[in-house]
Parts: structure tokens; C-alpha cells; sequence
């Protein structure tokens, strides 16, 4: 470099030289490179694991009207099994929308009050505490729905059986409540303080700089937390398997026993065969959920992303 | 009050100075940042308050519409009397807040579209039909001269304009509020020059209207417009005149001069 340019100053020489710091930046980077893609690679392997398992049914035995339009889940049938979904989806889609009607009241109310009107230590306690729910693990909300939940619904509507819409929707709903509070109050914080002094300083109420300045500031955030908890009630296995009473099922009210598509995996996977019809069947359900839950989380994330990039 | 009120009953409403302040002391935690204060703000005067960079002024304003209460940490004693009402003992401080209109330094636009932060505080006193509002909107944003820089997006954003855009936008929405008492604290900081003698021809209009307290770091702007100034000084109110006096060199304390005349600061 001297030679080429001998009026350049020694130390200049410094700028074509690649020293300890700039090597340990790169590697640095390489490894982080490496965490971060290995979560794209597991999803891909994961995707291509359960395609190869449930590829034979699909190519072999699928059809499309029969999977999505019939409600006879008969995978055992002797004579001629018969592969319908539609109770599945019916049962998961009326289990996750009751659990919803339960979770965004309770997850907002419990958000706003967190975010906006709690102070110093109730705030932290209850944040805490609101983690800790999140933290339950899902066989104790199922416990807790065959065991209180089941004689209590018995009881109080006066039914035969107390596993049903109504047990898991609602255990479904105080389950993702917790972790849908948490998202929404994080929106809520997101909203900066001076928009709440300034709407204040109108002369505005609590009440109304909430409604008309804080939460339409977070809106996206809120819907991100809603269909979070969407997704979360949809891939829910344990407790659904234990609260719905996994009666194949088109509920025709709250009262009914469904069974859920997870759920369905999960109790039969063990008893088929590798390889079998039943089993590959089983796998392409594991493919629609894999993408309907892929899709609920991507859009929920991007939708709370769009936030924070205002 | 009260016996005032009976007594004078003619000249009793004249004679109560929009604002009054008694022995005001400002801290916050433990650190008091402002005492002192005794003074009057009359009805329709403009009130200026210069004074260097930590002396209090904009904790000052933030007392007088009970802004003390958004931070736990800040309190004060004596008291402020409002049209000769106590603000500590004010059953109703929305209203209160309401009825005071203020201009940050750091300009916030709600993040709500242009229209709507300016027609927000009208809602919120009850104005609902579109044509009223629209009115209001178009005044408001006349008087803080943004209208034809706005007029054709009213639908965006507000907390997306400029700074000094966003600046106007909270004149325009204090203005809104059609308030009593506006308080405007160095709200010229992020407003060219042009824009800001728009706004200065405005505010000794409105003082046909309301009362005007007027924070300012530029003492000639105080000259322009304030009809007395009271100078602040780590945390004391070392002088309150009638501003002409004070910018002709007829002042109690020195460093008034001092200060006017740019010696420190
Ligand atoms: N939120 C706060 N918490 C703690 N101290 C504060 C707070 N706000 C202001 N202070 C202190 O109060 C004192 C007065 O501040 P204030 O903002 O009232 O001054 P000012 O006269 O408006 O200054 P400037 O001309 O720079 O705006 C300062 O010493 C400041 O550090
Ligand atoms: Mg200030």
C-alpha cells in the first residue's frame, strides 16, 4: 500500500488491514447467523418430516371432499374406513371460538387494568402473577377441567355429561388469557406517555384517553395479542383432549361433547401401525394444522411487528 | 371570595384575577425547584414568564392545570385559585383541564388523524354534528396557521407532520378546547420565524378571548407581546412588571436587566 501511494502516511496503512477485532466481529457473526437461521431450518425439517409421513395418504387416498366435507372420522373401520375431518375442525373450531368469547373480555380488561391503572408494586405483583398463569402447564388446566369443571357444569345445567364445548372452551380461554394479557399490556406500554399526558392535559377522563387515544394507538397490537390466543387455542392438545370428552361430534350446542384435531393425533398415533393409511391420515392432519396454525401465527406476528415499526 | 362576591356584587366578577397564585412552592421528591411564587394573572392580558433554562417555568405552568397529579413525584404547596376557585380542592380537575388550554415545548400530535386531534376535545365536551366540527377544525387550524399546509390531508396522521407542523397541530387542538386560560410554553422552538409572527399576530387577537400565559425563551418575544413579565430565576420569581418598564430598564432587581440584556443565562 505504501509503494503504491508513498505520500499516504504509515498509519493509514491501518485501513487495508484486517486485525484480532475485525475476526472476532465476523465470527461473531457467522455464529449468531447460525442461531438465527437454525429456527428457519427446524421449521422446514419439521414441515418435511410430517409431509413425508402423511405424503402416501395424500397421494393414495385423499380426497378432498371427503376429508374437509365428511364428518365420519372412521380410520378403523374394517370394511371401509372413512377419513372425514369436518367434526375435527368442527370441534376445535367451537372449542377455540367459546374460549375467545371467554379470553378477550377477561385478557383486555385484565391488560388495561395492568398497563393503565394499577401503579408501583400491584403492578409488578400482578404482572408477575400473570406470567405465573402463563407458566401453568396445560395437563393441570385439563386436570382442573375433569375434576371441577366437569361436576360443577353437571350440576349447575343439570347435564349427563360435563366434558364438552362449554369445559374446554372455557379452560381453553383462562388458558390463553394469561399470555394474551401479556402481549396486550406490552402494546399498551408501547403507546407512549406523552400521548396520555396530552389527551389528559384536554381535559380528557382516564376512561377517555383510554378509549380514544391509548387503545386505538395499540389496536394492532391487541389484534396481534387476540389471534396469538387464536393460535394457541387451536394447536391446544392435553387439556382439549381431556375437557372436550373426545366424542366425535357435530356440536350442536355448548353441551355437546366434540373432539379436537390435535386431540385426535395425540390418543391415536400410538395405536396405528407406521406406515399405515391410519397413520399417514393422521399426518395430514398434522399438515393442516401446521399451516393453519403457521398462518394465524405469522399474521399475528407481523400484525404486532407493524406496531412496534410505527 | 365568598364575601367579596356579596359585598361588590357588580365589580366582584371584574376584579377576580383569572389566576392567582400564593406562596407556591413546587418539588419534586425532595428537591424544590420553584417557591415562592406570589403573583396575578388578570383576564384577557397576555402574561409572559421568561427567565433561563431550569427555573421552574414549565413545572409552573404544569401546576396551574394540575398536571402535578401525572407525576407521582411532584408536588406543591400554596395554592392556585382559578376564576377564584382553589385547584387543590377542585372536585372536578377534567373540567378544570378542560377549560385550560396548553402548548408543550416538544410538540405531541396524537396519534390520531389531523382532524380528529383537533376535534377530539370538542367531542369530548359534547359537540357531535360533522358541520360544527368541521368549523371548528378549519378555525382552529386557520388560527395556528397550518390550514393550508393541512387542508388537503386532513385525514392523516397528526403525529406524522414535521416537528413544528406537529407544533401548530397542538396549538390548533388547545385552541379547540375554546379554553380560558392558554398556556403556551416555548411553543415557538420548533416554528420558523415567518410561521412563528403568523402566530404571534394570532395570540394578540385572541386576547380579545381568553387569558395567555406565555412561557418564552426569547425575551423580545415577551417585549412583543406580553403585556407584563415576570422573571424567573432558579426556581424564584425575582421580578413581575409591567414588560415595557422591564425592557426599559426600570426594574426592582439587576439581573433582570441582566438577563434581558443577555449578560447570563
Ligand atoms: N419530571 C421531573 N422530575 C424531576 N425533576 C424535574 C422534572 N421536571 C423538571 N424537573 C426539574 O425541575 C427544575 C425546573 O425544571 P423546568 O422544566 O420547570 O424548568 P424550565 O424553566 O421550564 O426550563 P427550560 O427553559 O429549559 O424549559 C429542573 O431542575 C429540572 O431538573
Ligand atoms: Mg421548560
Amino acid at each position: 500500500m505504501n509503494q503504491d501511494n508513498p505520500t499516504m502516511p504509515d498509519k493509514a496503512a491501518a485501513f487495508d488491514q484486517r486485525d484480532r477485532d475485525w475476526y472476532i466481529d465476523k465470527a461473531v457473526q457467522a455464529i449468531v447467523f447460525l442461531g438465527g437461521i437454525s429456527a428457519i431450518l427446524f421449521i422446514i425439517g419439521i414441515f418435511v418430516f410430517i409431509t413425508k409421513e402423511g405424503l402416501g395418504f395424500l397421494l393414495r387416498d385423499f380426497s378432498f371432499s371427503e376429508f374437509f366435507l365428511s364428518p365420519w372420522w372412521e380410520p378403523t373401520d374394517e370394511d371401509e374406513p372413512t377419513y372425514g375431518i369436518l367434526a375435527l375442525v368442527a370441534g376445535t373450531a367451537s372449542v377455540t371460538g367459546l374460549a375467545m368469547l371467554v379470553a378477550i373480555p377477561f385478557s383486555l380488561g385484565a391488560a388495561i387494568y395492568v398497563g393503565e391503572f394499577a401503579t408501583g408494586k400491584k403492578r409488578e405483583y400482578l404482572k408477575v402473577l400473570v406470567e405465573l398463569l402463563a407458566a401453568i402447564p396445560s395437563v393441570v388446566w385439563g386436570f382442573i377441567g375433569l375434576s371441577i369443571m366437569n361436576p360443577l357444569i353437571i350440576e349447575l345445567f343439570d347435564v349427563p355429561v360435563g366434558l364438552n364445548v362449554l369445559n374446554a372452551g372455557v379452560i381453553l380461554g383462562l388458558m390463553a388469557a394469561p399470555i394474551m394479557t401479556s402481549i396486550a399490556e406490552d402494546a399498551l406500554k408501547a403507546v407512549p406517555d406523552r400521548y396520555r399526558e396530552a389527551a389528559e392535559a384536554l381535559g380528557a377522563t382516564r376512561w377517555q384517553v383510554i378509549f380514544k387515544t391509548v387503545v386505538p394507538a395499540a389496536k394492532n397490537g391487541l389484534l396481534g395479542a387476540v389471534l396469538l390466543g387464536v393460535g394457541r387455542g387451536f394447536g391446544e392438545t392435553m387439556a382439549v383432549l381431556m375437557a372436550t370428552g373426545h366424542a366425535i361430534n357435530l356440536p350442536g350446542s355448548v353441551f355437546d361433547s366434540v373432539r379436537a384435531l390435535t386431540a385426535t393425533i395425540a390418543a391415536e398415533l400410538g395405536e396405528t401401525a407406521v406406515g399405515s393409511p391410519h397413520y399417514e391420515a393422521l399426518f395430514t392432519i398434522g399438515i393442516f394444522l401446521f399451516v393453519v396454525t403457521f398462518i394465524i401465527n405469522l399474521s399475528a406476528d407481523l400484525i404486532v411487528r407493524g406496531v412496534r415499526n410505527q | 371570595m365568598v364575601s367579596t362576591a356579596e359585598n361588590m356584587e357588580t365589580t366582584a366578577v371584574q376584579e377576580t384575577p383569572k389566576l392567582k397564585v400564593s406562596n407556591l412552592a413546587i418539588s419534586y421528591g425532595d428537591t424544590t425547584v420553584l417557591k415562592d411564587i406570589n403573583l396575578e394573572v388578570k383576564t384577557n392580558e397576555i402574561f409572559g414568564i421568561i427567565g433561563p433554562a431550569n427555573s421552574g417555568k414549565t413545572s409552573f405552568l404544569k401546576v396551574l392545570n394540575r398536571m402535578d397529579t401525572f407525576n407521582s413525584n411532584m408536588s406543591f404547596e400554596g395554592d392556585a385559585f382559578f376564576n377564584g376557585l382553589n385547584t387543590r380542592d377542585l372536585r372536578n380537575l377534567y373540567a378544570l383541564r378542560s377549560r385550560v388550554g396548553v402548548v408543550f415545548p416538544l410538540p405531541v400530535g396524537l396519534p390520531l388523524t389531523i382532524y380528529e386531534n383537533v376535534a377530539l376535545s370538542p367531542r369530548l365536551r359534547g359537540v357531535k354534528s360533522k358541520e360544527d366540527l368541521d368549523i371548528i377544525v378549519e378555525r382552529c387550524l386557520m388560527r395556528a396557521a397550518l390550514w393550508d399546509e393541512v387542508k388537503d390531508r386532513l385525514n392523516s396522521l397528526g403525529s406524522l407532520l414535521s416537528g413544528g407542523q406537529q407544533q401548530r397541530l397542538t396549538i390548533a387542538r388547545a385552541l379547540s378546547q375554546e379554553p380560558e386560560l392558554l398556556m403556551l410554553d416555548e411553543f415557538s422552538i420548533a416554528v420558523d420565524p415567518v410561521t412563528t409572527m403568523r402566530i404571534e399576530d394570532v395570540l394578540k387577537e385572541l386576547k380579545q378571548e381568553m387569558t395567555i400565559i406565555l412561557v418564552t425563551n426569547l425575551v423580545q418575544q415577551a417585549r412583543r407581546l406580553a403585556d407584563r413579565t415576570a422573571f424567573f430565576l432558579n426556581g424564584e420569581c425575582v421580578e413581575i412588571g409591567d414588560t415595557e418598564e422591564l425592557f426599559t430598564g426600570n426594574v426592582k432587581d439587576e439581573r433582570t436587566i441582566g438577563y434581558i440584556e443577555g449578560k447570563f443565562g
